[in-house]
């Protein structure tokens, strides 16, 4: 799609934009506000940010947060890639609708209802709710999400390479990981990070499935929001923002100088060939 | 040697999501025929599951008072009702700021258009829970936006915005516009103009060139995105319980409250089967239309 970019398109996207961002950008201002009140300015300071590193309880918790994220995320990619390739490439075997049907449906599950039948699950065969409990449902909602990032590169993969990897005496873990897995990294990378953040983002499935001694971030967050907006969840919110903004401004930097890079390597085969 | 590749890449996954998806939901559905008392854990089972001679007889036995109380009760009902309504209303509304965005993007030039999907995508992975909490410092009474109609002189009083369905509307909107602008944008980037330029050449004023090709062919991106917010938004918790008032009723928060206030677990289990009742339709048909989209990538 093209044509012309009227004014109406312009101010639609400027409207847009501005919703999506102002919150966002309001928050952070606040963060480095003197006073205690997070709507009035009194001055620049970064004196919440120094608040926050002598809070012992936050600090644990984003510790908690960081180690269920990093686990959740690299199992649920392995486990989403896995189920991007059945969805892929095996269009029969027995109880593939069914199949289809668990990997798509946790995507728009309401929270509650995922966080619920988890914990009765664990209640049901007696497991001890904390971060094992925590980290487990992690993996089974977002491994879904990585499932879809992955398949969606997956499709216009030409699967006849790695036959062609098999016919030269390839195995066929061999020929994945030698010739699928390279062309399919930059989804299963997109799908870490997506299962990354998820995890690190969750309040709801967490606060269902952590027992003592495991609180989250967003769970903490939480509680504190309910007693008030205070500057030092601004300054929490604030650093949260920043990691995440720079993760994906990285990945999305990577990206395009390998797409770059490969298109300079057709262009190369193209003139030698 | 390849069956066992094979086989390994269905079964590890399909395993996992029997024992940590569905089997939940088998659990979730006993408990929910099952008494409350008070104890650990605070039900008695009404349902085990023995032989199939066994299970036929058994289900003349189920205990469906949660369920009777369920219809009984104004309550859940009501909130059942104001969650499908709230969730319809913040759908459009989210098509009616979304769709122009998208529609703008796809027009921008093609240097514009990555940036521009990059700035929709960024919000999308900031944390859920930190952007609902930005706009209770600017609904506030006292809050930003306040400030500035006061200033402006819109209004003399300051507007009770926070903790009001209004301020629930407002945080599904801005958390799911991205859900909503990047289908939508995916099927109006693929759009030929030149199929615009067509209409128009064959007498179509523009707004009907717009209504009849543009709306006709972005129609699948415009229903997944519909879907991908109307499903999550009858189920959300947080934003009525950060935004909401006492009025607001939804169910998330319903269950929620039933669950870790009340700690009534075969109530809140058969909220979460009849929720998952009403959600059955608009998910059967998101895995359709995800189904098809995989079918037309191939």
């Amino acid at each position: 799609m093209s044509g012309r970019w009227t004014w109406f398109n312009i101010t639609s996207v400027i409207f847009g934009m501005g919703f999506l961002y102002l919150p966002i950008v309001i928050l952070i201002v606040f963060s480095f506000n003197e006073s205690r009140l997070v709507t009035v300015w009194a001055g620049f300071s970064t004196k919440w940010y120094g608040a926050l590193f002598r809070n012992e309880a936050l600090l644990d918790a984003a510790w908690v947060t960081l180690r269920v994220a990093l686990l959740s995320a690299s199992v649920a990619t392995v486990l989403g890639t896995l189920a991007a390739l059945a969805l892929t490439r095996y269009t029969r075997f027995p109880g593939r609708t069914l199949f289809t049907g668990m990997v798509f449906a946790p995507l728009v599950m309401p929270d509650v209802i995922i966080g619920l039948s988890l914990l009765l699950l664990f209640v049901a065969i007696g497991f001890d709710r904390g971060f094992l409990t925590i980290t487990l449902a992690h993996i089974t909602f977002s491994m879904c999400f990585v499932a879809v990032v992955v398949q969606s590169r997956l499709v216009s993969f030409d699967e006849s390479l790695e036959e062609a990897a098999q016919d030269l005496g390839c195995t066929p873990f061999h020929a994945f990981y030698k010739v699928t897995l390279p062309v399919i990294l930059p989804a299963v990378i997109s799908g870490w990070m997506l299962a990354f953040t998820l995890s690190l983002d969750d309040l709801v499935i967490a606060s269902f499935n952590s027992g003592p001694g495991a609180t989250t971030l967003p769970m903490k967050i939480y509680s504190q929001v309910r007693l008030g907006v205070t500057p030092e969840i601004n300054a929490v919110c604030t650093i949260l923002i920043g990691i995440v903004a720079t993760g994906v401004l990285i990945a999305s930097i990577v990206g395009r100088r390998r797409d770059i890079q490969r298109k300079l390597d057709e262009q190369q085969a193209a003139q030698e060939g | 040697m390849s069956n066992m590749f094979r086989r390994l890449t269905i079964f590890i996954p399909y395993i996992w999501l029997l024992v940590l998806f569905l089997l939940p939901f088998l659990i979730v559905f006993r408990i929910s025929v099952s008494i409350l008392e008070y104890g650990s854990p605070p039900y008695v089972p009404q349902f085990e599951f023995e032989s199939w001679a066994g299970f036929i007889d058994k289900l003349g036995m189920l205990n469906l008072d949660n369920y009777r109380f369920l219809a009984s009760d104004a309550l859940y009902r009501n909130a059942y009702i104001s969650s499908v309504i709230i969730a319809f209303f913040s759908t459009m509304f989210t098509l009616a700021i979304g769709f122009p965005l998208a529609y703008g993007m796809a027009r921008a030039s093609t240097s514009l258009r990555p940036i521009l999907l990059m700035l929709v995508i960024l919000p999308f992975w900031t944390s859920f829970l930190i952007r609902v909490y930005a706009w209770i410092g600017i609904l506030k009474p006292e809050g930003l936006l306040n400030q500035l109609l006061l200033w402006l002189g819109v209004i003399s009083e300051p507007l009770t915005i926070l903790n009001t369905n209004a301020a629930v509307y407002i945080g599904i909107v801005y958390s799911y516009l991205p859900f909503m602008v990047l289908p939508i944008y995916s099927t109006l980037e693929k759009l030929d103009y030149s199929l615009i330029e067509a209409a128009q050449d064959l007498g179509c004023t523009p707004l009907g060139a717009f209504w009849k090709v543009t709306i006709r062919l972005a129609l699948p991106g415009i229903l997944a995105g519909c879907l991908l917010v109307f499903i999550p938004a009858v189920g959300e918790f947080v934003i009525p319980d950060l935004l909401g008032g006492s009025q607001t009723l939804m169910i998330g928060k319903v269950l929620w409250t039933e669950f870790f206030n009340n700690g009534d677990w075969t109530i809140s289990s058969a909220l979460a089967m009849v929720l998952l009742i009403v959600l059955v339709v608009p998910i059967v048909l998101f895995q359709n239309a995800q189904a098809k989209a995989t079918e037309a990538g191939k």
